[in-house]
């Protein structure tokens, strides 16, 4: 299968590498440029402004660049670097971000433009819209966050240059994201950039006397570091809000996903956990919380984005640690800077698909949302029932592949739009990696898992079949169009592994 | 809502829709815009087209300005403007006419088999047999609360067309809530009730001969004074019952007491009717009737000299100008014999306030409370669930109890204190609230 020029390898599946050759070739090293650094001389990598930043990064059309996702929607460096790139006349690039959020939107004008022609990451609202609609040159890459870490070390996304906006940096190089007024807590996403990319430039607001101290991204693998006057505004990290959800429905589900887990046998003394930061995964595990109180049972560790709630475990002695991939908040990002408990991970560690083992292999319960689900239990986290393409797949496929249970909690229908489907509009992630989906109209389980089944019924709760939940909500809210593709292949859906899982097509106008 | 030739009804606001018709002499035109176009575009237009056909309009404009409705409150919305047009559903005539031919062949037909919880109905004495703990307000003309309530917990829930919706909306509301009650599937769970208007307004004989045929399990009527107001509520539903082919006396009735004259008519209220199945306090109202102040308790001790001197309780007895109201509610119902009811807990960010609240109203006898948002349901739940320790004595007045009778004897005693039939009964009631708990 040949897009755009790439070499495509079809998915075989969840646990077999299709890039299995690949696996003994040796590992994407750094293009190995003589060192600026003489010997005896102290390096002095900071530049006086971002003209003469450009001038010696000399970027031509046609580049990657990256940046990392870490101050969300407060992000003011992917905007600026995209900006000043244009006004100097630079053309046809590729992004390549962790994550782009709404703030990004300010990008549309130079995607119109050719300024940027093709996005290799994840692309939330009118960005993935764009894509949606073909308004993008090239055929866009969505990985998970696994899969980006993999794609980047193996040498199938390489990156001119990585822009890495850092709350807190030296002169050398050493950054972390703990302290200074744009503090936003791990620098997780922007570590196998620092690694593997030909350049790589800090730029922060907050500049420290060497040694900075922690260093999340080591000085070695800087070339630059420019001083600017804000990298953002990290009181916009926060997603949604740390209110527990006053959403009825959100409430029935979190409270019975909380049940599910203790009437499986999942919430038993030293059990690991995984929960987003949507509403009902929140909610869950503030009720989870409550039974391990009632029960006496302490978690060893949460995996994945921190928030309060988390925060307020790992104080209380509920939890023994957090590992942290990202701050939803700013208690979190507090939390991380002072307490040795709460670890700074980084995609290798946490998801690597090729890691000799990663954290998501050592989860017992992984709590994740879905914009879709179809009668064999794939998932869709991407695109939308109308075929939109809104979101990134972060951390799904690769918390799914490792942990022992995982759980798709999701309101049977939003608005008028059921979640459950005889197919999905895109797959994300193979049924057989989930294990149970909890909606406010019951659970259903997996055939897989006929354990989990049993003990569910013993407990008395409510399970149903998926076909039948399906039935039944569409007897609710009638049955949905099917979208209406063109033969354009607009985004390419990667398995972690590199195989291709599925492809995102241009939207019929 | 009317302007001349201009009808509009519902909102453009999540899962509801706005739709306008504009009564002119031009050939019939439609137009929707919908959030969900791409998915739901179609069916939303069919559905507008089959309801124009029932209700045989030929002329004028139709819009549709839809996020994510359900065909049933497109359908409601598009009947209320079409019934302010003056046009009649051409199926409802119908619908009484083959309901009459059900009952007198005695064959079901479409109709009455889509309302066959009726059979449930049948032998239920006024006195509930079921559970009345929670029950729901939910405002009538605001579908989104109504969608998913039956997973929300509550034993009841009550479609409200008395105060939390205006007068301009409450057509189109009992209209709304009418197409809900029809759509029974949404609500396997829970009983479903309808706060209608005072028996005082024009507007209640509106909603009753809107709602009855669409049978909901109980009827709630406010501001009840007298045992005349249930004898009233009583006729017109058995006359509506009657002209739809229904059974007589198979909906319940719960009066509201809200008022200084309700309360002292209680226990005439509460044995009015056969179909009584509980008697509900309501506080506000009441509060306002007797011009109680119960707050000027707290303000005054900390006016005094700028610092609290008298030890109050951090949540004082909420009730303290309704005690009395309360105990007369809770007495007239069990003399009558059925279920004293409480009134709900207004601030709804304050879980702790609420679980006192519900505290303090099983203390004093209440089987159960309303609440006005979903949230609140756990917690009531929470405090009128038996405790540990209650079970645990449930259990062992029952162990006793079965011991006494293999052994023959008649009476025994536990801890000193004696076994008799009623604490039996009240100890299995216990065991059985315990089980059904979450």
């Amino acid at each position: 299968m040949n897009i755009d020029g790439r070499l495509n390898k079809p998915f075989q599946d969840v646990f077999s590498d299709a890039t299995q050759e690949q696996r003994g070739r040796k590992i994407k090293e750094r293009a190995v440029q003589p060192s600026a650094i003489s010997q005896r001389q102290k390096p002095d990598k900071l530049v006086a402004s971002w003209d003469e930043l450009f001038e010696r990064l000399d970027i031509q059309d046609g580049a990657t660049i990256s940046f990392h996702h870490h101050l969300r929607n407060g992000d003011k460096i992917v905007n600026e670097v995209v900006a000043r790139l244009a006004s100097r006349g630079i053309m046809g690039l590729t992004l390549a971000p962790s994550a782009l959020f709404s703030v990004h939107d300010a990008l549309l004008p130079y995607i119109k433009d050719g300024v940027i022609a093709k996005i290799e990451g994840s692309m939330n609202g009118a960005i993935g819209a764009a894509c949606s609609h073909g308004e993008i040159a090239q055929t866009c890459i969505l990985r998970s966050h696994g899969g980006r870490q993999r794609a980047i070390r193996e040498g199938d996304l390489p990156i001119d240059v990585a822009f890495i906006a850092a709350p807190c940096a030296d002169s050398f190089g050493n950054a972390n994201g703990l302290y200074g007024s744009s503090a936003c807590g791990p620098l997780s996403y922007a570590k196998p950039d620092s690694e593997y990319a030909k350049k790589v430039v800090i730029l922060t607001d907050n500049l420290v006397p060497y040694p900075c101290s922690s260093w999340s991204i080591r000085g070695g693998n800087v070339d630059y570091v420019l001083n600017v006057e804000s990298i953002g505004d990290s009181s916009r990290i926060v997603s949604g809000t740390t209110q527990l959800t006053k959403s009825p429905t959100q409430l029935v589900i979190a409270r019975l996903a909380a049940r599910f887990i203790e009437a499986a046998g999942l919430m038993k003394d030293g059990f690991s956990f995984q929960a987003g930061a949507g509403g009902i995964s929140l909610a869950a595990t503030v009720f989870l919380a409550e039974r391990m109180r009632n029960a006496g049972i302490k978690a060893s560790f949460a995996h994945g984005g921190a928030t309060k709630i988390l925060v307020d475990l790992l104080e209380e002695g509920l939890l023994d640690s957090i590992i942290d991939l990202q701050s939803f908040d700013l208690d979190a990002v507090r939390s991380c800077a002072k307490n040795e408990k709460h670890i700074e991970s980084d995609p290798f560690s946490s998801y690597g698909p090729h890691a000799n083992g990663c954290v998501a292999n050592m989860l017992d319960i992984a709590l994740l949302g879905a914009t879709e689900i179809d009668l064999n239990f794939n998932v869709n986290v991407v695109t939308h029932s109308d075929g939109i393409l809104l979101h990134g797949i972060g951390g799904h496929s690769d918390a799914s592949s490792g942990a022992g249970c995982t759980i798709i909690t999701a309101p049977s229908f939003r608005k008028r739009i059921p979640i459950i489907k005889e197919e999905v509009t895109t797959i994300t992630c193979p049924g057989e990696l989930i294990d149970v989906l909890i909606t406010e109209r019951g659970i259903a389980i997996n055939s897989r898992r006929d354990d989990l089944l049993w003990s569910a019924k013993k407990a008395d709760l409510p399970c149903v079949d998926i076909s039948q939940l399906m039935h039944d909500v569409y007897q609710i809210t009638g049955v949905p169009e099917k979208p209406h593709f063109t033969d354009h292949p607009v985004a390419l859906v990667e398995w972690r592994d590199g195989s291709l899982i599925d492809t995102i097509w241009q939207i019929e106008e | 809502m009317s302007i001349r030739d201009q009808f509009e009804a519902g909102f453009v606001s999540k899962s509801d829709c706005l739709v306008k018709y504009e009564a002119k002499a031009e050939p019939l035109s439609i137009e929707v815009h919908s959030s969900v176009q791409s998915l739901f575009g179609n069916a939303i237009r069919t559905c507008a087209m089959q309801m124009l056909e029932e209700f045989k309009v030929t002329t004028g404009a139709l819009l549709v300005d839809d996020d994510g409705a359900l065909d049933l409150v497109i359908r409601a919305r598009i009947e209320a403007v079409l019934r302010s047009a003056g046009y009649l559903s051409q199926k409802r005539l119908f619908v009484n006419a083959s309901s009459e031919i059900s009952r007198q062949t005695g064959v079901p037909t479409i109709e009455s088999e889509k309302n066959a919880s009726l059979d449930g109905g049948i032998e239920r004495p006024g006195r509930s047999l079921v559970k009345q703990q929670v029950r729901l307000y939910m405002p009538g003309d605001q579908p989104h609360f109504a969608i998913n309530a039956d997973f929300y917990g509550a034993d009841i829930l009550i479609f409200d067309l008395e105060d939390s919706v205006p007068l301009a909306r409450k057509f189109e509301a009992r209209i709304l809530v009418r197409r809900f009650l029809e759509n029974s599937f949404l609500f396997r769970k829970s009983e479903r009730a309808v706060r209608i208007n005072p028996l005082s307004t024009e507007e209640s004989v509106h909603d009753i001969a809107e709602i009855v045929p669409a049978m909901p399990d109980i009827i709630l009527l406010p501001k009840c004074e007298s045992a005349m107001d249930v004898e009233r509520l009583d006729t017109l539903l058995t006359a509506n019952e009657e002209e739809y082919g229904l059974v007589p006396g198979s909906i319940r009735i719960m009066p509201i007491i809200e008022s200084a004259k309700g309360v002292l008519a209680a226990y005439e209220i509460a044995r009015a009717s056969q179909r009584n199945s509980a008697l509900c306090f309501g506080y506000e109202d009441f509060s306002r009737d007797i011009q109680s102040k119960p707050d000027i308790v707290k303000v005054a001790h900390v006016q005094d000299d700028g610092s609290q001197k008298v030890n109050i309780p951090s949540n004082p007895v909420s009730s303290i100008d309704s005690l009395l109201a309360r105990q007369i509610i809770i007495l007239a119902s069990r003399a009558a014999d059925i279920e004293p009811l409480d009134s709900s807990y207004s601030d709804i960010g304050n879980t702790e306030g609420l679980l006192n609240s519900c505290y303090e109203a099983r203390a004093l006898g209440f089987t159960g409370k309303s609440v006005i948002h979903p949230t609140q349901i756990p917690y009531v739940k929470k405090a009128f669930l038996p405790s540990d320790e209650e079970v645990q004595q449930a259990k062992a007045v029952i162990a006793a109890y079965e011991e006494s009778l293999k052994a023959g004897k008649g009476a025994v005693a536990i801890d000193g204190q004696m076994i008799d039939i009623p604490v039996v009964e009240k100890a299995r009631r216990i065991i059985e609230e315990s089980m059904h708990a979450e």
